[in-house]
């Protein structure tokens, strides 16, 4: 019998092998998969979005004349920012190229240079007034599409009339290389700057501060009344249909489409309370709609998993139910309700739909003073520019995906650390 | 042998005291958990200041009886009890008797150690520090160090009262229990098998501690173990199917037990 019963299992074995090889097979399969798709994900994003990391920059001799600043010598803080710069810029590029002399070339070569520009030069001479008169060296960025030429972004092969510059530009562009005037310098810009309708001169620094705040209050709302919402089911409320209705409910709504309450906010927030369109108020409470079933999904698992054992002792010695919460089965299950509020956050930092319904797609060019201010957030800002027809947006776009991404990935991290240095054993 | 349990009404031996001073008495106490009907009619005494076990074989209801004394089965909701459980004359299941008060005074020690995740010194503090014994640090350092004595640890901990209670090891734990259950000075204490997690060793030294501890305590102790049993109770009780079968002196029970299913019970013929 023993003889049979080893002959059985050794005929078996070699089945039994393969089965096991051939399920590994397919985890690792899958897994290569979804690395790959990963990959080209990044791949895709960051061949296109760093080059946005960095500009084009003209160097210029300006010449700061007093008559076309502050004729009367006042220094009055008014002229100087009234003045007109934009004419001692284009002096100082006409001044580069002496042999174009016709009114339709030096249009075409105003082109060369942004708006940004203008504002440099006015940034100079009101925080130190002394230079007027004087020949400065300034620093400018360069419009926008011989910044996409300086990075090969724009054919030089193509057609002219296929493309936004002109052979002539070109070659200018080209004489100001040899010189040794243009330069490629980190784009600062990109992160102190709000939105605007030229691409050097766009930055996401406004959509951070507006997704800051818009978070801030998520935040503040959705933790206190999830946790509360989660502790009360748990612990507190008794079993019958009711709350099994308000449970169906709640995973209803972690399931019901973001622009929903997008639609809800709109209806309610904004023309029943009158709260002020575009805000990062609004678009928090919205978003601490969507992100509060996940925080109670997350908090009463946490609860459940805290063991009974642990209960008991607190119960054993006297405690009362509330004491018995609060000091021991609370602080075991926040790892597990952290955990879950850091997701509701990463998701609600990625959401578009629903702040699309109240406003906050719309064009601000200021950074968000408080979270009553017109704001926009990061992935909406990426929509904006994503739509926009300009190729140097196209980068833009790209850049701002990565410095959601890295956003995302520091909160994510910080819940793994937080789940690593609260989690006790017993 | 079930004929017998059914033939049979009251409970062999002698379930009321008379000669020491009685700390419990329970008469007719019956619990349900939903339709089940898990202890039947069940009246005995426990005396004051002496170590009483409950045995009997899985299942008959020892534990769920245990857990009456201290109201420690309103925590599960489909539970019931009727009947009168007295704690000194006070009824338990009174409407008046507030369950944290009941808890400070009838302490429970559970079968596996079960330490909060917290440090050795905050385990053994926590119940004093609730309940408002202790104000001041140096009261707290008192009764941690006192309670960890009588359960005999603190000679084995004092260096280490800030680390971890779950580091110990089991024996270590479920006397930290203990010493964390008689920091509030309860009147009686409740063992719900305190050893059934714990190596030879471990157990004799949580016995010499129930020993110890009878001077001053009721202790109420569940055992699958007859040896313990024998050893650590002056009273035994032998539970089956939810009745309670026989009590008495411990002595009389394991010599010279009254009815067969008691008889059977000890000398092993089922269990």
């Amino acid at each position: 019998m023993a003889q049979h019963t080893t002959e059985v299992v050794r005929a078996g074995l070699a089945r039994r092998y393969r089965r096991e090889w051939r399920f590994r097979a397919y985890g690792l399969t899958a897994i290569s998969l979804a690395l790959i798709m990963l990959l080209t994900l990044f791949t895709s994003i960051f061949s296109q979005g760093l080059s946005a990391f960095w500009t084009t920059e003209l160097e210029l001799d300006v010449t700061l004349y007093p008559q076309d600043i502050d004729p009367e010598g006042t220094r009055d803080p008014q002229t100087l920012s009234n003045a007109n710069y934009r004419k001692l810029i284009f002096q100082a590029v006409y001044d580069l190229f002496p042999d174009v002399t016709s009114r339709t070339d030096r249009r075409a070569l105003q082109a060369l240079v942004s708006d940004g520009a203008t504002y440099r030069a006015r940034e100079m001479v009101m925080e130190d007034p002394s230079l007027i008169g004087q020949r400065v060296k300034i620093q400018i960025p360069i419009a926008a599409d011989f910044d996409m030429l300086a990075k090969g972004k724009i054919s030089r092969d193509a057609h002219e009339s296929t493309r936004r510059l002109s052979d002539q530009q070109i070659e200018w562009f080209d004489r100001l290389e040899k010189r040794g005037l243009v330069h490629t310098v980190f784009n600062t810009t990109l992160f102190t700057a709000s939105d605007s309708r030229q691409p050097e001169l766009a930055g996401i620094w406004g959509a951070v501060v507006g997704s800051i705040y818009t978070l801030i209050v998520t935040l503040g709302l959705s933790f206190p009344i999830g946790v509360a919402a989660a502790v009360y089911l748990e612990e507190y409320a008794p079993r019958n249909w009711f709350t099994d209705l308000i449970e169906v409910n709640i995973n209803n709504l972690a399931a019901v489409p973001s622009i929903v309450f997008g639609l809800l906010g709109l209806a309610v927030l904004l023309n029943v309370f009158g709260l002020p369109r575009s805000a990062p108020v609004v678009g928090g409470l919205v978003l601490c709609l969507m992100t509060l079933p996940t925080i109670i999904i997350a908090g009463r698992a946490a609860l459940k998993s805290v063991p009974p054992s642990i209960r008991e002792a607190a119960l054993g010695i006297g405690a009362s139910k509330m004491q018995m919460i609060f000091h021991h089965v609370l602080p075991l299950s926040m790892p597990g309700m952290l955990t879950g509020t850091i997701i509701g956050m990463a998701h609600a930092l990625g959401e578009t739909a629903p702040l699309l319904m109240i406003g906050m797609v719309a064009f601000v060019a200021d950074v968000p003073s408080s979270p009553l201010a017109p704001a926009t957030v990061l992935p909406v800002q990426i929509y904006l520019w994503a739509d926009s027809p300009e190729r140097a947006f196209v980068e833009r776009t790209s850049a701002a995906i990565i410095v959601l991404l890295a956003f995302l990935i520091i909160m994510n991290s910080g819940a793994v650390i937080l789940r690593k240095k609260f989690e006790k054993k017993w | 042998m079930s004929d017998t349990v059914e033939l049979f009404d009251g409970t062999a031996g002698q379930p009321r005291i008379k000669d020491r001073p009685v700390k419990v008495s329970v008469t007719d106490a019956n619990v349900y958990y939903g339709d089940k009907h898990a202890i039947k009619n069940v009246s005995l005494d426990i005396a004051a200041r002496e170590v009483t076990s409950f045995i009997g074989p899985s299942g008959c209801g020892k534990s769920t009886f245990l857990r009456c004394l201290n109201r420690m089965n309103d925590t599960i909701d489909i539970c019931r009890v009727s009947g009168e459980i007295r704690l000194d004359s006070e009824d338990v299941y009174d409407r008046k008797v507030d369950v944290v008060e009941l808890r400070a005074r009838v302490g429970m020690v559970f079968q596996k150690p079960n330490p909060f995740p917290k440090s050795i010194y905050e385990n053994v503090a926590y119940g004093p520090r609730i309940h408002g014994i202790a104000r001041t640090k140096a009261e707290i350092d008192e009764i941690v160090q006192s309670s960890l004595e009588r359960a005999g640890l603190w000679e084995e901990v004092k260096d280490r009262l800030e680390s971890p209670g779950t580091g110990l090891s089991g024996g270590q734990q479920q006397r930290l229990c203990i010493a964390r259950a008689i920091a509030v000075s309860p009147e009686v204490i409740l063992m719900d098998e305190p050893c059934s997690a714990l190596d030879p060793i471990a157990t004799a030294k949580v016995e010499e501690l129930i020993d110890e501890l009878r001077s001053n305590y009721t202790i109420v102790i569940v055992t699958h173990s007859m040896q313990q049993a024998a050893r650590v109770s002056q009273r035994t009780a032998f539970f089956h199917l939810g009745r309670l079968i026989e009590c008495g002196d411990t002595e009389v029970i394991f010599t010279n037990p009254q009815h067969n299913l008691t008889q059977g019970y000890i000398t092993g013929r089922f269990g």
